[in-house]
């Protein structure tokens, strides 16, 4: 009779109790606190590498002579076909724009198609047409790729993953180490309308409105800004968690303080009305053509004049400042000229009643 | 937004903001009843205007909060079966039961899903005839009418496969239960806006003469929570305990009749259990005997045993004002917004999880006295 | 408890007065909201709603209020300074 080895779940030495989360929730992919600490306590210590470390949305490293960026990233949104956009739109500008935000220009991206069996084939061809058209408008060209089956039932139709590497100019260094104290923080534009659309078209929450996703690639307007010889520290794209959560991701790695107002944060005024009768703020909803640059303070009028200029809508602003002093984190100024903090969220925001 | 920008003016929020400062002579302790004007106080940081001798206590307006335990429990039970749709508002979906909440139910294969009315769960019934759909109908008076409405129209349209799990409270017993606790600290309420737009305020009358208690029916945007605290302190200070309503854009004394007419069909008054609290009587809404066919607890048979809450919990005491979350050992310790112990770290509003955004603020804020930066021209 | 937000009514429906509803826009986004409960209520009327339905019509008048009454606060304190 052989003996049954017993695992002793304390000789795990996976830092995050798996007591607390014995299964992987929503929220670990939310963007907010819960998939901060799977990065921060099990995937990131255990994969660690100098450029893994860095933390940021891609890697930067010498290739012979260039600088090449490389980065990744999964779709798994539902549904497949939102107002302005889909799945396919999302895969190409989502790398493109992670790439962008290292300050690269993107060259190629891999794409890694995994399909439901059952998924009709139409849905498939308008998918592609939508990548095609996407990466053509973003200049950049799919190289490499694969396919993948699922058993009916093991996916949401489809999934996808694209790979994006991009090459960074010798003067371009875009990091969250190079943020300093008196830098500017300057938003590109306004908040609310991808998590907006996908909430309402996924939960079927029954709003009529405008609003579609702000998907587009962001690399032309971050090559506007590095001619226009804005001086950018570094670059962050606000996808899930927001604003608030980019900021505290990247005053938490600085250990700098950031001091945000709110009335300088643009947000259309169908998003905003939508987000007051469900409860949200935000701050906290995804967006997918939306940036936060870290520019010199004498540069932050510059960046301001080349984003309004480079896109048709409004919204871009100098919205804040790193502070001189103070703990590590993000402070904002309400509408009414109070301060309070931000942090993240636990998990993904839901609309309320209370 | 009409009806909204303006009562965030900055201008108008200092004016009142002055004007408490030029009234308040001495400490007082006032509860806002209502989670979502906590909600309100926290995200407009509306409590750094007030001058230092006001406490704000946050009360159990948060049917989040006081849902009880073993009634989670029976929602996770019932949603976890393959038979049934189970709907319900998003604020419910992260409430911990014993073990679990709603939304892990949901990671295990449950058909778990949020909705925005509950009109959308009967329409989910109409859609899926084959499936047993469950709405989970909390909330105070504020959503009775709602509420009351779903199942009225589910009895008129003969949707068998609709049912409601209720857990309906009513807040002026939760208000006489605070105020004729022994150790209560609470001398005057702002009374929740919504609530009293529905029920009007006449109930209040007569807790306000019998605990010689001021009770300023206040709503919900940073204007009219200054001025609901200014009228409640301008009260205190001049000895005075009446029912005021400043909220009256939206409140009348009466109160929303057709709405209170449909409450009063569909649903009963029942003695209810609240989560940390106990039992009030004459507390909650049940469903009367016509509609008692759409009691989702009758038809599931579910039984969830009394259940504990863990015993470093002491949400019981944060919602009636006893303790500040600070001074439970569990919070920020074994208890997180990630790792929540009980309903007041997990709801937005509740106190814990309110305090716990400030936490750290105070903890390294060297500064003393409120933080308020000017507003540029 | 009691998220309720104003909106302008800009379409209604229904002659049941149970199932009396509207279009209503909260800045431009609009929701089917049920007017059983407000049957005073017409198009251009601002009303709160909560969970789809509107539990009050918003008075014009006593919107005011708040103002007038921090108005009336401060030429107390202007003659209290005065005097």
């Amino acid at each position: 009779m052989s003996s049954r080895k017993t695992i002793d779940p304390s000789g795990f030495s996976c830092p995050l109790p798996l007591s607390d989360h014995p299964l992987v929730l929503m929220a670990h992919g939310g963007g907010g606190r819960l998939m901060n600490q799977l990065i921060e306590k099990m995937l990131g210590p255990a994969l660690s590498s100098p450029l893994l470390d860095q933390r940021h949305d891609g890697a930067v490293f010498e290739a012979g002579n260039a600088r090449l960026a490389l980065t990744t990233d999964s779709y798994v949104v539902r549904p497949l076909f939102f107002p302005g956009g889909d799945i396919g739109k999302l895969a190409v500008n989502g790398t493109v724009n992670d790439l962008a935000m290292c300050g690269a220009r993107p060259l190629y991206l891999s794409l890694g198609l995994i399909l439901e069996e059952g998924l009709p084939m139409d849905t498939l061809w308008r998918v592609v047409q939508s990548i095609r058209d996407t990466a053509a408008a973003a200049g950049v060209q799919i190289v490499t790729g694969d396919t993948k089956v699922v058993d009916r039932g093991k996916g949401d139709g489809i999934y996808i993953n694209t790979s994006g590497v991009g090459v960074v100019a010798n003067s371009v260094s875009v990091l969250p180490a190079n943020v300093r104290p008196g830098d500017a923080l300057v938003l590109s534009g306004d908040l609310g309308r991808h998590g907006v659309a996908i909430m309402n078209a996924r939960e079927e929450l029954g709003l009529e409105s405008d609003i579609e996703t702000d998907s587009q690639p962001l690399a032309g307007l971050v090559r506007q800004l590095l001619d226009a010889e804005v001086e950018i520290r570094c670059l962050r794209d606000l996808t899930r968690g927001g604003l608030a959560s980019a900021l505290v991701e990247i005053a938490e790695s600085t250990g700098l303080h950031l001091e945000i107002d709110e009335s300088r944060i643009a947000v259309r005024e169908d998003v905003r009305g939508a987000c007051e009768i469900l409860g949200l703020d935000p701050i906290y909803i995804a967006n997918e053509g939306r940036f936060v640059a870290f520019v010199s303070a004498a540069s932050a009028r510059t960046a301001v004049d080349v984003l309004t200029a480079g896109q048709q809508e409004g919204g871009a602003a100098v919205i804040g400042t790193v502070s001189e002093a103070g703990p590590p984190g993000v402070t904002l100024k309400s509408r009414i000229g109070v301060d309070r903090i931000v942090d993240m969220l636990s998990g993904e925001q839901l609309p309320r009643i209370c | 937004m009409k009806y909204l920008d303006e009562y965030r003016d900055p201008q108008a929020v200092r004016g009142y903001s002055r004007a408490l400062h030029g009234i308040t002579t001495r400490p007082w302790t006032m509860m806002e009843v209502c989670g979502g004007q906590t909600h309100a106080i926290v995200k407009f940081g509306i409590d750094q205007l007030l001058p230092p001798q006001l406490t704000l206590v946050h009360g159990p307006g948060c049917p989040v909060c006081v849902t009880p335990l073993e009634l989670i429990e029976k929602a996770i039970l019932i949603a976890s079966r393959p038979e049934v749709i189970f709907c319900s508002f998003g604020d419910m979906l992260r409430v911990p039961g014993q073990k679990r909440d709603l939304l892990s139910v949901k990671a295990s294969g449950g058909d778990v899903r949020m909705v925005y009315s509950p009109l959308d769960a009967l329409r989910i019934a109409r859609e899926n005839p084959s499936r047993q759909v469950v709405f989970f109908a909390v909330g105070f008076e504020t959503t009775a009418p709602a509420n009351a409405m779903a199942v009225h129209q589910a009895s008129r349209q003969g949707l068998r496969n609709f049912s409601v799990l209720v857990s309906h409270v009513l807040v002026p017993p939760a208000i006489e239960a605070i105020l004729s606790a022994p150790h209560n600290r609470v001398q005057g309420f702002l009374a929740a806006g919504h609530v009293c737009t529905v029920m009007g305020y006449t109930e209040y009358e007569p807790i306000a003469k019998r605990y010689q208690v001021p009770i300023v029916v206040t709503g919900f945007e940073p204007l009219d929570i200054l001025q609901g605290v200014y009228l409640c302190v301008k009260q205190l200070e001049e000895g005075r305990a009446e029912v005021e309503n400043p909220y009256s854009r939206s409140v009348s004394r009466a109160g929303n009749e057709p709405a209170q007419d449909l409450i009063r069909r569909v649903f009963v008054v029942v003695r209810r259990k609240w989560r940390g609290v106990g039992e009030i009587p004459s507390s909650g809404l049940g469903l009367a005997e016509e509609y008692s066919g759409f009691d989702a607890e009758h038809r599931f048979e579910v039984d969830a045993r009394e259940v504990d809450e863990p015993s470093e919990c002491i949400s019981g005491l944060i919602l009636q004002g006893v303790k500040k979350p600070n001074e439970c050992e569990a919070f920020g310790v074994l208890c997180t917004p990630e790792h929540p112990l009980g309903a007041t770290m997990v709801s937005s509003e509740g106190a814990c999880a309110a305090y716990y955004r400030y936490r750290r603020m105070q903890v390294h804020d060297r500064r003393s006295g409120p933080r308020i930066r000017e507003v540029p021209p | 408890m009691c998220l309720g937000i104003p909106g302008k009514i800009i379409e209604i429906r229904g002659d049941d007065p149970l199932l009396r509803s509207g279009r209503v826009t909260f800045g431009g986004a609009v929701r089917d909201v049920s007017l059983a409960y407000v049957p005073e209520a017409g198009i251009g009327d601002y009303v709160i709603v909560h969970v789809g339905f509107a539990i009050s019509r918003i008075d014009e008048q006593e919107a005011l209020e708040v103002f007038r009454y921090l108005e009336q606060m401060g030429e107390l304190e202007e003659l209290r300074e005065e005097s």
